[in-house]
């Protein structure tokens, strides 16, 4: 393999990294932070599940982004990674709860408007849309999950005991069904604009299994969201479960199923199906963002309690997010892509 | 697997949860043996009966002891309900003090062998009775506390009721003391007992005002 095809396939790999650094703790972030979970048992699990869903879910985000600008060329993807990482650290710096998810639609938007390819309206509408409905959905399955376990709690009466060592497992097994989301869910964010050039071919063994050119990018940039997990995410988790999120262990494990759920249901290409066959709309496939998944989420549970622990301030920062980081990564995109194609002489598109 | 053994993890929490009910029911028993030990002393001091309850007391406390301790390893060992873990065991080594001072009122009247003349006898078991019903309400908030935090504040405030009972029994007990013949060193030696017995009651609507938060912040 060309040694220029690795360094454009690092755009990709460090904006995994990341992801796995600061998304894991999403899911496993209040287990680990309230020393429910241990981080080892967290890392472990979470980097397996991330990786599966990646490779099991991964296309039907992927495809979605592909629709919105399908970028030909290695450096322009390079490019458009790199803007999506450097805009979410300029963001993330200025205190924003932000995702790859905009970034990296904002870096396709410019990857488009630099090379003069057409963006697909309708399709940006519709990742657009999700994006608001993803923390509102994620809000209402808080609070319909809220009201149902604290019902059945009253009426089970569990020892406190009890509660907390089932409270363990379901923490575990929903942070797995998390990790799995957030790798079907997000592994186009990291891997989706080098899909149409994939430096790989597939690969066959026996007549049964086809371990496909996307397939082997995807398992890339799952092992790269592990790295991410293992390396930093520990610190963000202790943050998150910490500081952020002050609630009770039950409560934690009702954010981390809602923003799983979420994350599921835009990534399930069997349930959009499902939907579908029985003539109801089917769900976009896109990718959203795990965070504002858990805002909406905690809101959600906040407003059950009587709405005086919500944090309007978040949500209003989240919203400025949704315009300022797609515009910011955009630019940044065409930036790299006037400096790439004309100091380095590379070519950006075909 | 990954270090999280579930057998471990759920035999544990049993043997924890069948240990926190074991302390909850040494509190009871202490408290009716304590219910029985007074009228005991008042009517027969002189025989071995009245001694082998004070011996009974101590050996339930410590038992009660060895139960705390045993509790607070797991809780921290095993990392039990990190979110709790304080509370629970705050909880635990107050109830525990509440044992150590049943013990220490049936030592002061092994001891000092106060005189209480047979007029006063009826009032200072129903004080004994009415702090032994304290205890025993603040017991259920215990377990409400564990298992049905909806009940908590039911239970709590029977501990209330029962304590502002047993204030009431305690002045007009204190105040016939002082307003009898008895020389004023009596006097003075008997208010000493019937103010630790009703201080019982205090210490029972402390924890159970304790337990009321710790249930707020249970709440899911």
């Amino acid at each position: 393999m060309d040694i220029s095809i690795i360094i454009f396939l690092l755009g990709g790999l460090f904006l995994g990294w990341s992801l796995g650094a600061n998304d894991a703790a999403n899911v496993f972030g209040t287990a680990v932070g309230t020393r429910m979970v241990r981080f080892k048992t967290a890392a472990i699990v979470c980097s397996i599940f991330v990786i599966l869903g990646a490779i099991i879910s991964g296309s039907g985000t992927t495809e979605t982004l592909g629709k919105l600008g399908a970028i030909n060329a290695l450096p322009g993807a390079f490019a458009a990674c790199v803007a999506a990482g450097l805009s979410v650290y300029l963001m993330t710096k200025a205190g924003l709860p932000v995702s790859t998810t905009q970034a990296i639609v904002g870096a396709i938007v410019g990857w488009n408007l630099y090379t003069g390819s057409d963006t697909n309206i309708r399709v940006l509408i519709t990742i657009l849309g999700t994006w608001v409905l993803c923390p509102v959905i994620a809000g209402v399955i808080a609070m319909g999950f809220f009201t149902i376990t604290k019902n059945y709690l009253l009426r089970r009466k569990l020892h406190i005991l009890r509660l907390d060592a089932y409270t363990r497992t379901a923490l575990l097994l929903a942070g797995a069904f998390g990790a799995y989301s957030l790798g079907a869910n997000n592994i186009a964010n990291v891997m989706g604009v080098f899909v149409p050039i994939s430096p790989f071919t597939d690969i066959s063994i026996s007549s049964f299994f086809v371990f496909s050119s996307k397939e082997q990018l995807f398992l890339l940039g799952g092992l790269a969201i592990a790295v991410g997990v293992f390396t930093y995410s520990k610190k963000v988790m202790f943050t998150v479960g910490n500081d952020l999120l002050k609630m009770s262990p039950v409560a934690a494990f009702i954010v981390v199923i809602s923003h799983s759920i979420v994350l599921f249901l835009f990534a399930s290409q069997g349930i959009s199906n499902f939907l579908q066959s029985i003539n109801l709309p089917s769900i976009p496939l896109v990718p959203v963002s795990s965070s504002q998944a858990v805002v909406g989420a905690v809101i959600g549970i906040g407003l059950l309690k009587g709405g005086k622990e919500v944090q309007w301030s978040v949500a209003g920062r989240i919203t400025i997010g949704w315009f300022t980081l797609p515009v910011i990564a955009a630019l940044i995109s065409m930036i790299l892509l006037f400096i790439l194609s004309n100091i380095f002489n590379l070519t950006v598109s075909f | 697997m990954f270090g999280l053994n579930k057998s471990s993890l759920f035999s544990d929490t049993k043997k924890l949860e069948r240990e926190i009910d074991g302390f909850v029911d040494i509190l009871s028993e202490v408290g009716l043996v304590f219910k029985s030990i007074v009228p005991t002393y008042l009517n027969h001091s002189a025989n071995g009966k009245f001694e082998e309850m004070v011996e009974k007391v101590k050996e339930m406390e410590s038992k009660a002891d060895k139960i705390t301790k045993e509790v607070e390893h797991t809780l921290y060992e095993e990392t039990l309900i990190p979110d709790a873990r304080s509370d629970v065991l705050r909880l635990l080594e107050h109830m525990d003090e509440l044992i150590g001072m049943y013990q220490g009122n049936c030592y002061h009247f092994s001891i000092q062998k106060p005189n209480f003349p047979k007029e006063f006898h009826h009032d200072l078991i129903e004080l004994t009775e009415t702090v032994v019903n304290c205890v025993e309400a603040l017991c259920l908030t215990v377990r409400s506390f564990f298992r049905d935090i909806k009940t908590v504040r039911d239970n709590a405030h029977k501990v209330t009721f029962y304590e502002k009972e047993s204030d009431i029994k305690f002045s007009s007990l204190a105040r016939r003391i002082f307003d009898s013949e008895m020389p004023l060193d009596q006097k003075m030696h008997l208010r000493y007992f019937v103010e630790k017995i009703d201080r019982i009651c205090d210490q029972a609507e402390d924890i159970a005002d304790e337990v009321q938060i710790y249930a707020i912040k249970r709440s899911v």
